[in-house]
């Protein structure tokens, strides 16, 4: 029998599809309430959500507190939060992990902020680990200098509550026998509860490939800067077939896009090859990308934290290594 | 008609040298000193936004800030920038804040200036990166927010309809003042300071709060007021075998491309 408070995931959906990062976020989810031995539960807010209750389940949801209603088949932020708000208030939950959507960021502070308790964004990892024998939630996050990583806690306030970016935790197996409770609640919204008001939601396709669907990324850094630019790391990535991202310095140089840039405040990929080009290692950079296959780093400075994480260090000049790289590559790809 | 606006800055380390930040091993707090610091980039068009509306509905525009004596000069900067008014909140008990415990004084301090109808943000700082205290803000100050905001178009002066990007795609939404927006650098080009600008500036007034004038709540601030602690810095372990590769250029990277093949990551 599984007591005490349980771990809560709150499970998005756009157009009536699970978005990835909550089926994500219940691997871990499932992992800690295990750990915890309580139960696994989902919030799961739309409209005719049936389909996506049993798909739940069978990723691990011990109970799914289903709320239907056809003015919350697109996300309302005002509503959304005062749901959650008061389903916490009312069930206690000891641990709560949003996916860090547009959406997952625009909910959880207001959540967290309603029911006064602590929020730490984008955590890299996730575990249980005991104070004088009680339990709580270590939430791990990149720290500055080096290779540091920062655990951070919430000691009083519950409860626990967490983002995390998609594509940093594993997508769990999904197991059709596995069986669990729909719990429907109806709370009382009123037309006047809707102080912002989604009126339209379009989804765009994206131009080329995404870096988080690509195989191959190449990514370009500060240190092309004083090399001559980020030309050579378009060029390795056409060789390569690859996608091109890169660090938040090449997105504030206008090299590269917002949706290409990786690390912590930006996306979080796992190709079957990554490269990276000229840029030093930070963990908020790093942490985008460390689930890679393979990684190869390229730059001058063989001190460089990059090459801790690296499969593969080329240490040199990068106006020298990167045209034998791509001529090279010419030849065996 | 006219409309009071806050816009609400952040002084951040310069991100060119976020590789010269390090963490105290004994204090576990942030070392910056001699790191050069800027307006957080958001927060430009979050002011370029606020002035905008300005000269489109008249109105006033307050900037305001929480830091060390030294955030005065993200005010200084706000002000040249042609903004009428603004606040530093500044006391030893702020210092050490999480997300929510800068939202609390934020929210005292703008509600010790009298009436507010639209309050903007930047969607993120490029330090914390969390996007969290707009929305905090917003609902301690007991008005809707919207994250992401890259389009406003007003339908009247109370009346306006945003869009709000999403990873791909976006959301326009209907809402009505006051409300906290938190911008993306889409929504405009700022405007950079100009010399008449840096002058009547010297002659605008930076407010500067306690936590006594501005009655936040007992045990909402500083690092006693925060819910989240930092527990542990640790160092990151990599499982990963970090083979160098060195040499003349042309063998370094045939011996590096050799390798890629063993692995069959090509």
């Amino acid at each position: 029998m599984k007591r005490g408070n349980p771990v809560w995931v709150w499970t998005e959906q756009r157009n009536n599809r699970l978005m990835d990062v909550g089926v994500e976020l219940l691997g871990k989810g499932l992992e800690l309430s295990e750990r915890l031995n309580v139960k696994l539960e989902t919030i799961l807010i739309g409209n005719q959500t049936g389909k996506l209750a049993d798909e739940l389940m069978a990723y691990g949801a011990d109970t799914v507190y289903m709320i239907e209603d056809p003015r919350l088949q697109t996300y309302q932020s005002d509503v959304y939060a005062n749901v959650l708000a008061d389903l916490i208030r009312e069930h206690s939950p000891d641990i709560l992990l949003i996916g860090a959507t547009n959406i997952g960021m625009d909910l959880a502070p207001r959540v967290a902020s309603k029911v006064e308790t602590g929020l730490t964004a984008h955590c890299v990892d996730l575990c249980i680990d005991e104070d004088n024998g009680i339990p709580y939630l270590a939430q791990v996050v990149p720290g500055w200098g080096g290779n540091l990583m920062v655990k951070i806690v919430c000691p009083e306030k519950r409860p626990q509550m967490a983002t995390v970016r998609p594509g940093v935790l594993e997508k769990p197996a999904r197991n059709e026998a596995r069986k669990g409770e729909i719990i429907k609640v109806t709370p009382d919204i009123k037309d006047g509860d809707f102080k912002v008001k989604t009126i339209e939601m379009v989804e765009e396709k994206a131009l080329g490939i995404p870096i988080e669907e690509a195989d191959t990324v190449v990514a370009g850094g500060w240190g092309l800067f004083s090399a001559g630019g980020f030309k050579p790391v378009e060029e390795l990535a056409e060789v390569l077939g690859a996608a091109v991202g890169g660090t938040r310095p090449a997105v504030d140089k206008e090299w590269i896009s917002d949706d290409q840039m990786i690390g912590q405040s930006g996306k979080t990929i796992n190709p079957k090859l990554f490269i990276s080009v000229g840029a030093s290692g930070a963990m908020h950079f790093t942490t985008g990308f460390l689930r890679s296959k393979v990684i190869m780093a390229i730059d001058q400075n063989p001190d460089a934290p990059i090459f801790k994480v690296s499969d593969i260090g080329l240490v040199g000049d990068l106006r020298e290594i990167l045209p034998y790289l791509i001529e090279e590559l010419k030849n065996v790809v | 008609m006219s409309l009071d606006i806050v816009v609400c800055i952040k002084q951040v380390p310069d991100p060119e040298y976020f590789s010269k930040i390090t963490i105290d091993p004994v204090k576990q707090t942030i070392r910056r000193e001699g790191i050069p610091t800027i307006i957080n980039p958001l927060d430009k068009h979050a002011l370029e936004e606020g002035l905008k509306i300005k000269e489109k509905f008249s109105g006033k525009v307050t900037a305001v800030t929480m830091g060390p004596p030294s955030a005065r000069e993200v005010l200084e900067e706000a002000l040249a920038l042609g903004i009428d008014d603004s606040v530093l909140l500044c006391d030893r008990a702020f210092a050490g804040a999480d997300t929510l415990a800068t939202a609390y004084p934020l929210a005292s301090g703008i509600k010790k200036l009298g009436n507010f109808d639209l309050i903007l943000c930047g969607n993120e700082t490029v330090d914390g990166a969390t996007g969290q205290v707009g929305p905090q803000l917003a609902e301690l100050l007991g008005i809707p927010h919207v994250t992401f905001v890259n389009e406003i178009e007003w339908t009247n002066e109370r009346d306006l309809i945003v869009k709000s990007t999403l990873e791909r795609g976006y959301m326009k939404l209907q809402v009505t003042l006051p409300v906290l927006l938190s911008v993306v650098k889409e929504i405009n080009e700022p405007r950079l300071p100009t010399v008449l600008g840096i002058m009547e500036a010297t002659e605008k007034e930076i407010k500067f709060f306690n936590a006594k004038d501005i009655d936040v709540p007992e045990g909402t601030i500083g690092l006693a007021g925060s819910p989240t602690r930092v527990a542990d810095v640790f160092e990151h372990k990599s499982k990963r075998k970090g083979e160098i590769i060195e040499g003349l250029p042309e063998d370094a990277v045939k011996r590096a491309v050799k390798r890629l093949r063993e692995l069959k990551a090509i």
